[in-house]
């Protein structure tokens, strides 16, 4: 293939398709079209972005530049597959011969009273937490701030009150799920997190809902469906992500729950494609860094031509904390269903908190696991399960170290 | 037999890039070697010891493990014949190629063994004589990736840019795919003086070698991670505050760009890729970082791959980043591995080199070595095609067809050796010079039996840069002749009458002419200055100067003075598991066998103590496999099978085996190994593909 190849998106996916586009020798007329006013940068590391680990200049991802333009600031509000023309906000339509959508996932904002001013905007004091722009005003905020409270405990939920906690600022969850990170995590692992969490200054109040923010014109509170008000100057939503689908679906492209696209990431129309958070593949959408640029790396061969024929065939996603004491995995299957086996290890003693370690096994394959608080093994478990590797009679040594890293 | 008288000869061991000092004295032991070797304390870099290989080095020096005669192919096999003829038929075989094909389908391979008069000898027959671009050799195959980073990333490739015994006085010390507790034993004890003075090993290897055995930590990644491990490491100095910023401000030029690769490489994804924990990753990175000084030393298990020039960039981005480089006690060095694998690669048997490590498409450097050669720089051809593609070309149409093969085996050491010995039969004429009747020699034409490093003085460069001198210590067998001779006469019978000597000692006051002013210069350095100094650090321009054992301490040697950052990112392999082959192969060296097996495998000690081929695997996968400890084991990949037997081993990860290359025939792992080249190096890809493992009856 060749020609004008745009990118809707300046995120992790558009980025990583850059750099792979230019690494396999097909950089030119790339063009990135990026709603942020930031060149790309690696999302998944906001959290240390917050506790001012990592400089929010010094986040940046390679994206094949200066082969590739990268318009930033600049969102494209239509695109007419037909006559192959995008539209930028403010700009001219311009012609493409092959379109990416990557436009990521927006914040999904929980149904709570209170927590938009009358401009429509969110309540001073409140935060969502996906962008780089999101977090320089957190960071910002937390400085003057003397307790937060997060709503949801889900992956980015956890992280980002682990890094409020980390910058000193007392910091509460409130979940509306019976345990913390229930969509990856069992209720031992979430009990688990829970208690490690707690050693952080972190309080989490599993099975509750968050029902209205008080204060005016900052939050002062969040009242919870029980009644129940916590006092907070600092709120963080953090409630999911729903893929950003408004321009595909005005264009007439097929959206689900994302843009739907087959085993070679082609949306419904012609020469449109999508990758990323905003994609759905065999009717998930995975909403992580590493399917993200598993979906680049398989687009980027094929527009390249160097490996027409890949096809992608979905990610086997880990889900992953690392930050000083507090460590956890999953991956898979973690819950209990017909025809697994479950192997489970908890040891109280070991770590600062304590370690939770399951394997979930259907025959002689491992088809998910949780491990939480002692990580040694966590390079050869996931390899197992990502290459679907058939496991020794005793896989009980999978959740032991030898000696080596 | 001649024997000369002599009392006792200070020289080094005919093998590794170590280049132990040894001393030869008269023997006649019931083995038939006519010198026994002894220690030579005075050296420094191995202070006497010397390992299996170097203490039986003179077996082969005995009259029934060699050649003692040429060999021309007469009706399909071989039978001895005069030197006279042999040389004739070489000759008439190097011509009529060139005449019926062209200049460039006369080919010329080399080696790393070879020393620098040689080497240097050898590029200028193919330059002046033959004229053939098609010149390359097995230093392609060990430290090219390395060569190629060191060169863009410090403007200089010498290997170490250190004496090797400043290792010992590092705090941390992280050695990256290398065993030198096997293939170099004698280095081993500048890492044990290492933590006997405080200071950290930290070994990166798939496997649990006897040098990983030796350090503080073994970090066990992927076969074929190492790239994503060293920028997940950067990642890691980078977001704890480790940079220092100073160092990279003052004397590096390209940082940015690699903070941004650095960022790629976040630590969960490279936990992903590697499999290495990222508390490890956090360990290993501030245990560097924090260090006062550190040195990262790599060697042929993160350089031989189809990224392993990036490979080693990204070590160098680690030590730039951490400002340990250019200092004293830090820095990022190769362990070389052929004897003179440093020489070797400077002064002209290497498809786009000049000697002194001059670009053959300078014009500068051409006029230079061209005025050194009494021609004129325009006849000079320009670079050919790198080790494996001249393999990979030999007997086709717009290949070589006539190749003179000189101190190399690439029918057991060259990647997809199937293939390649297919190749070499293809050829219209192949002549080999050796000094036993190696597997590649079987194939030759014409076979010409050459002295060995007792027999005949010659310089080489070891892993340090120190150019030392093998003193010979007594006179070849009846029969056998040197290689510089085998040059000299070819040159005389191809019309080249002059500029041919055989003395090496005439060869290398010419290299030395030739090398003034290059990159590797070796203008002051004399056989005199080399015995009185045990040895000389290149680049040394004049006789009144000291030598270089250290030469980024002031400035690198990039036209700026700063060292380069290159912003690299982790790919995979050429070749990935699936269901037909799940497993990764990785190949590698044992202690009592050098490359491809053509000494040590006809040194009865060496042969008793390693006597062929085995397949380490886990205890995991044999359960798996229904494998026990001894049960011949097939291993089959997409380019060939090989058979050894299973050795179990808690050592390896259960997703690797693990088969040593030195041995032709059914055990030959080079039979399995990728040839995917590097695009910078042009190195194969030896130590990591897929393949499938059997017990051997299991798969027909």
């Amino acid at each position: 293939m060749s020609g004008r190849i745009a990118v809707v998106g300046a995120g992790m996916a558009a980025a990583r398709l850059a750099q792979q586009l230019v690494e396999r020798g097909r950089g030119d007329d790339v063009t990135l079209y990026g709603a942020e006013p930031h060149r790309p940068y690696n999302r998944t590391l906001l959290a240390d972005v917050l506790t001012g680990r990592l400089d929010a200049a010094a986040v940046g991802l390679p994206c094949g530049a200066p082969q590739t333009a990268v318009r930033t600031g600049c969102e494209v509000v239509a695109v007419d597959v037909r006559s192959r023309t995008l539209t930028p906000a403010g700009g001219e339509e311009s012609g493409y011969d092959e379109l990416v959508l990557a436009t990521g996932a927006n914040p999904v904002l929980p149904p709570v009273r209170g927590l938009r001013t009358a401009d429509g905007g969110l309540k001073a004091g409140v935060h969502a937490f996906r962008s780089l722009a999101d977090c320089a005003r957190l960071a910002e905020d937390a400085t003057r701030a003397t307790r937060a409270v997060v709503i949801g405990g889900g992956v980015l939920g956890v992280s980002a009150a682990r890094a409020l906690a980390a910058v000193g600022l007392p910091t509460e969850i409130v979940h509306q799920g019976p345990y913390l990170i229930e969509r990856h995590l069992d209720e031992g692992a979430g009990d688990a997190l829970r208690g490690a969490l707690e050693e952080l200054g972190v309080h989490t109040y599993p099975g509750n809902r968050a029902r209205a923010l008080d204060g005016d014109p900052r939050v002062t509170g969040v009242r919870l469906a029980t009644g129940y008000l916590l006092d907070a100057d600092l709120v963080v939503l953090a409630c999911g992500a729903r893929p950003r689908t408004g321009l595909a679906r005005a264009a007439g492209i097929a959206v689900r729950n994302g843009v739907v696209v087959d085993d070679r990431l082609a949306a419904s129309a012609p020469h449109v494609f999508a990758i990323g958070d905003c994609a759905e593949h065999a009717g998930i959408t995975y909403g992580l860094a590493g399917p993200a640029w598993d979906q680049a790396d398989v687009l980027a061969a094929r527009l390249c031509g160097t490996a027409p024929k890949t096809v992608y065939r979905g990610s086997r996603p880990l889900v992953r904390l690392t930050a000083g004491p507090l460590e956890y995995a999953a991956f898979g299957e973690t819950g209990e269903t017909d025809g697994t086996d479950v192997l489970r290890i908890a040891d109280a003693t070991r770590g600062p908190y304590g370690s939770y370690k399951k394997l979930v096994l259907r025959g002689d394959r491992l088809v998910g696991g949780i491990l939480l608080g002692d990580l040694a093994t966590v390079g050869d478990l996931t390899h197992a399960y990502e290459r679907d590797e058939a496991l020794p009679g005793d896989p009980l040594h999978l959740l032991t170290t030898e000696g080596a890293a | 037999m001649t024997t000369t008288t002599i009392t006792a000869v200070d020289t080094h061991c005919p093998y590794c890039a170590l280049q132990c000092g040894m001393r030869l004295v008269p023997a006649d032991g019931p083995d038939g070697a006519p010198v026994q070797v002894l220690e030579r304390p005075g050296f420094p870099v191995n202070r006497g010891a010397l390992c299996g290989k170097g203490r039986t080095a003179a077996g082969p020096l005995a009259p029934g493990a060699r050649l003692t005669a040429p060999l021309v192919r007469d009706a399909g096999t071989l039978r001895e014949a005069s030197w006279e003829e042999a040389l004739d038929r070489v000759a008439a075989g190097l011509a009529d190629a060139g005449r019926r094909h062209g200049r460039d389908a006369v080919g010329v391979f080399g080696g790393g063994g070879l020393t620098n008069e040689k080497a240097y000898l050898l590029g200028k027959f193919a330059r002046v004589v033959l004229r053939t671009a098609n010149i390359d050799y097995n230093g392609r195959f060990c430290m090219s990736s390395a060569a190629a980073a060191l060169k863009a990333a410090f403007g200089l490739d010498r290997g170490l840019p250190f004496p090797l015994a400043d290792v010992a006085r590092a705090e941390c010390v992280l050695l990256v795919g290398g065993n030198p507790a096997e293939t170099m034993p004698p280095a081993v004890r500048h890492l044990r003086e290492l933590r006997e003075n405080g200071g950290r090993l930290i070994v990166v290897d798939p496997r649990r070698t006897r040098t990983a055995e030796l350090a503080d930590l073994h970090v066990r990644p992927v076969p074929g991670t190492d790239l994503a491990l060293a920028l997940g490491l950067l990642h890691l100095v980078i977001a704890d505050g480790l940079l220092d910023e100073a160092f990279i401000a003052a004397r590096t030029t390209g940082f940015e760009q690699v903070r941004a690769a650095a960022m790629a490489h976040w630590p969960e994804r490279v936990e992903r890729l590697t499999g290495v924990p990222v508390p490890v990753l956090r360990e290993v990175a501030g245990r560097f970082a924090r260090a006062s000084t550190g040195i990262v030393l790599t060697a042929r298990g993160a350089e031989q791959h189809s990224k392993g020039t990036d490979t080693v960039a990204a070590w160098i981005d680690l030590c730039l980043a951490t400002g340990k480089a250019g200092r004293p006690g830090s820095g990022l060095g190769c362990l070389t591995g052929q004897g003179n694998g440093q020489g070797g690669r400077e002064h002209g048997q290497k498809s786009d080199q000049l000697p002194g490590y001059r670009s053959l498409t300078d014009p500068a450097a051409r006029a230079h070595v061209a005025a050194v050669w009494g021609v004129d720089p325009d006849t000079l051809p320009g670079p050919g095609r790198s080790a494996y593609e001249l393999l990979d070309g030999l007997g086709q149409p717009d290949g070589v067809r006539a190749l003179l093969l000189m101190g190399s085996n690439p029918v057991v050491s060259a990647p997809h050796a199937a293939h390649v010995t297919a190749r070499l039969k293809e050829l219209d004429f192949l002549a080999v010079s050796d000094v036993v009747l190696s597997e590649t020699a079987e194939l030759a034409d014409v076979v010409l039996p050459v002295a060995q490093w007792a027999e005949e003085t010659g310089t080489v460069t070891n892993l340090e840069g120190r150019v030392l001198l093998r003193e010979a210590a007594l006179a070849p067998p009846e029969g056998v002749r040197t290689d510089l001779y085998v040059l000299r006469e070819l040159a005389a019978r191809l019309g080249v009458r002059r500029g041919f000597s055989e003395d090496p000692r005439e060869v290398f006051e010419e290299l030395r002419a030739a090398s003034a002013g290059g990159p590797a210069d070796y203008a002051g350095i004399t056989y005199e200055r080399v015995r009185a100094e045990d040895g000389v650090f290149w680049p040394c321009p004049a006789e009144d100067h000291p030598g270089t054992p250290r030469p980024f301490l002031d400035r690198f040697a990039t036209p700026d003075g700063r060292a380069r950052f290159a912003a690299v990112s982790h790919r995979p392999a050429a070749e990935q598991p699936d269901a037909d082959y799940p497993l990764w192969l990785t190949t590698g060296r044992v202690l009592a066998q050098y490359q491809s097996g053509a000494q040590t495998r006809r040194v009865p000690e060496l042969a008793r103590a390693a006597p062929g081929p085995f397949v380490e695997l886990h205890p995991r996968l044999a359960e798996r496999l229904g494998v026990v400890d001894g049960d011949r084991l097939t291993l089959t990949t997409r380019r060939g099978r090989a058979t050894a037997p299973a050795r179990i081993t808690a050592g390896i990860r259960p997703d690797t085996v693990f088969m040593p290359f030195h041995w032709p025939g059914l055990g030959r792992a080079n039979s399995l190994t990728h040839p995917a080249l590097d695009p910078v190096s042009r190195m194969p890809e030896f130590k990591v593909c897929a393949v499938r493992v059997e017990r051997a009856g299991d798969d027909r």
